[in-house]
């Protein structure tokens, strides 16, 4: 990174000494007009969004809202705070990493380390891309499909007729682990990808086995990169809201099912932010603006702030290979 | 992929069984992937099936009105012989094509014209800041650039662009009251040129320094270096970069949802400029819409047959940018 960058930084100044003559015509012109307005209105876009975001959103934020559960009401004062929601992120998030990231590794290592048959693992490669871009919507109803089974019963709430309702932080939870899947698999195969042939060679010479060399050095090394991946899977959960609405309940606030602590709770419904702001915006049914600004404030801090950390991690991780 | 090939060359030639066995159980857990998408395909199919089966393919014809034919799917007897199942979707393909295909249309000229400028005309200043920015971009949340159509964007087309006249004259139709298509449009542009700007800025940076060059030393100016020796040598990446997009945008539902109206109407392209401000609503936001509704058993196999439609035109948009993608690698000179 530091060395291309460095690299760019030298072809750039290069550049500049020598003028290209050129002629330069009118559609050159129009053309170079083009790419300097679309780059800096997209630099617009996003001062605006943020600017925007953060006026609305901390003219309306106090501590009652985020240390209140929300309540339903017309009034919007009387509307209450989003402190469920802001655990309801807390534990999807959480949730669907834990799930994600020993799947996502395991694949990502047999992808780079193993790969055989070939023609498997480029299977594999591309459902991976096809997870990336399944409609998170798709996946939320294929979660409810699965998880209103008579089997998934223990998952979620069961009606008195036996029907199972099939919407529960676990169901939500381990369809979330799937949108951050392939942010997982990719941030630890880059990593292991950047780790030189002569590391492992290293291994191998000193008698370690191809299982106990990934286990002791390669991972090890590629930790930088797997939190990377599972970091930014975290920012698309608490950024997801399709499978809030369908596979969450979207219940105002958390509703434990059944008597064990903790579990009750995620075998329950609930909300997030998003779903929040989905609810109390004119589209929703709630229709309580100001806090609907307030809660979408809030979850934007939380995304931003994932996505800080991992610069923070990568930089951090960078692993300097002779 | 050559790193991935180097490790295994590497290893001593005797197999250990317990090597074996971590192999095995590797593999077993990455295909368990390949496993779930065709389940889920399979599965999703023959829970909508019945959609299809008593439609034919008159289901994707047009026809009456989409909303009417939903509620009357929602309210249809609780006697299994009597369920309904009539439906001509017709307005909610056109709208999910509609509004993707314009997006991404849009979304390739901006994000080509943004990654120029990034790789060549920026000053380093500028460039540095729109890497973060584009990165931002991407992150923010659907459901809030949502919010900000509703609240903002949606209000603002109302007033500025629809007049009264225009309202009169669909009113007998449907009402007009800035949730429309147009909004729609631009917020998902917004929201998929980050991915697009990604790729095609990854790529034109790989094009060998020297390619350009050539064109340079002809007394060609910098932009034309760029328009016909970069931009024609990543073709295959803007296509990987589109297709990829255009998944995104087929698969978007909260924002579009929020913002489009959420009415079943096929805008029509003949209506002139009323065209651009008609509401609509596409597969994504009709399962979302629909949501409730699932334990109906018709009208969830309803919203099963969207989600059916939807999953097997991304599957096939993702598959299709992975192959550009590979075709790019195996291809391009240089590429690191």
């Amino acid at each position: 990174m530091a060395t291309s960058r460095k690299k760019q930084a030298q072809a750039r100044a290069r550049k500049k000494k020598v003028r290209t003559p050129g002629l330069w015509s009118l559609s050159d012109r129009i053309g170079v007009f083009l790419a300097w307005a679309a780059g800096l209105s997209l630099c617009v876009i996003a001062a605006v969004i943020t600017l925007f975001m953060a006026w609305k959103g901390l003219s309306y934020l106090n501590l009652d809202v985020v240390t209140q559960s929300p309540e339903a009401s017309l009034e919007q004062d009387k509307t209450g705070g989003f402190l469920d929601p802001i655990i309801g992120t807390v534990i999807l998030t959480v949730m669907g990493a834990a799930i994600a990231t020993p799947i996502g590794i395991g694949t990502a290592v047999w992808l780079t380390e193993y790969g055989r048959p070939a023609p498997l693992a480029r299977f594999v490669e591309a459902g991976v891309e096809i997870i990336v871009g399944a409609p998170s919507i798709v996946l939320a109803i294929f979660g409810l499909l699965v998880f209103q089974q008579g089997f998934m019963a223990p998952f979620s709430f069961t009606a008195a007729g036996g029907e199972v309702f099939g919407r529960s932080f676990f169901a939500a939870g381990a369809v979330m682990s799937l949108i951050a899947l392939p942010f997982v698999v990719g941030g630890t195969r880059e990593a292991l990808n950047s780790i030189p042939k002569h590391v492992r060679e290293a291994s191998y010479a000193l008698g370690k086995d191809k299982a106990s060399t990934i286990r002791r050095v390669l991972m090890p090394s590629a930790r930088s990169g797997i939190a990377t991946g599972a970091t930014l899977g975290m920012a698309r959960i608490a950024g997801d809201t399709a499978v809030v609405v369908v596979l969450l309940g979207a219940s105002l606030q958390l509703a434990p099912e059944g008597g064990l602590p903790v579990i009750d709770v995620l075998k329950g419904t609930g909300s997030t932010l998003t779903s929040y702001v989905f609810q109390n915006s004119p589209a929703g049914e709630g229709n309580a603006p100001e806090k609907a600004y307030a809660a979408a404030f809030v979850l934007l801090m939380i995304v931003v702030g994932l996505n800080l950390a991992v610069n923070w991690i990568a930089k951090r991780g960078q692993h300097k290979w002779v | 992929m050559e790193a991935a090939s180097l490790g295994t060359k590497a290893v001593p030639k005797e197999e250990d069984p317990t090597n074996r066995r971590v192999e095995l159980l590797l593999g077993a857990l990455a295909s368990s992937i390949l496993l779930f998408i065709a389940g889920m395909v399979i599965f999703v199919f023959l829970k909508g099936f019945p959609s299809f089966a008593a439609n034919g393919f008159a289901w994707f014809g047009a026809g009456g009105n989409v909303d009417e034919q939903l509620a009357n799917i929602f309210n249809s007897p609780a006697d299994p012989a009597e369920y309904v199942y009539f439906l001509r979707a017709w307005p909610l393909l056109w709208s999910t094509f509609l509004i993707s295909a314009t997006s991404v249309a849009i979304g390739i000229f901006v994000s080509v014209f943004t990654s120029i400028f990034i790789v060549e005309f920026a000053p380093t200043a500028v460039a540095r800041v729109l890497e973060p920015v584009v990165k931002f971009l991407a992150a923010v949340p659907s459901v809030i650039y949502g919010l900000i159509g509703i609240l903002v964007i949606v209000p603002w087309i109302n007033d500025t662009f629809i007049t009264e006249e225009m309202r009169e004259s669909v009113a007998y139709v449907i009402q007009l009251d800035g949730s429309s298509v147009i909004a729609g449009v631009v917020i998902l542009t917004v929201m998929i040129c980050p991915i697009m700007i990604a790729i095609v800025t990854d790529s034109l940076r790989q094009v060998p320094r020297n390619w350009r060059e050539g064109a340079l030393a002809l007394g060609v100016n910098r932009f034309r270096a760029l328009r016909t020796v970069s931009v024609r040598a990543i073709r295959p990446a803007i296509v990987a970069a589109a297709v990829l997009a255009s998944a995104r945008a087929l698969g978007e539902a909260i924002m579009l949802s929020m913002v489009t109206g959420s009415i079943g109407f096929a805008p029509n392209p003949f209506d002139g400029i009323l065209f651009f401000f008609e509401p609509s609503r596409p597969l994504g936001a009709t399962i979302v819409d629909g949501a409730e509704g699932l334990s109906v058993a018709p009208f969830g196999q309803t919203m099963y047959a969207f989600a059916f439609i939807l999953i097997i035109s991304t599957a096939f948009l993702s598959f299709a940018g992975w192959v550009a993608r590979q075709s790019l690698a195996k291809y391009s000179v240089g590429a690191k």
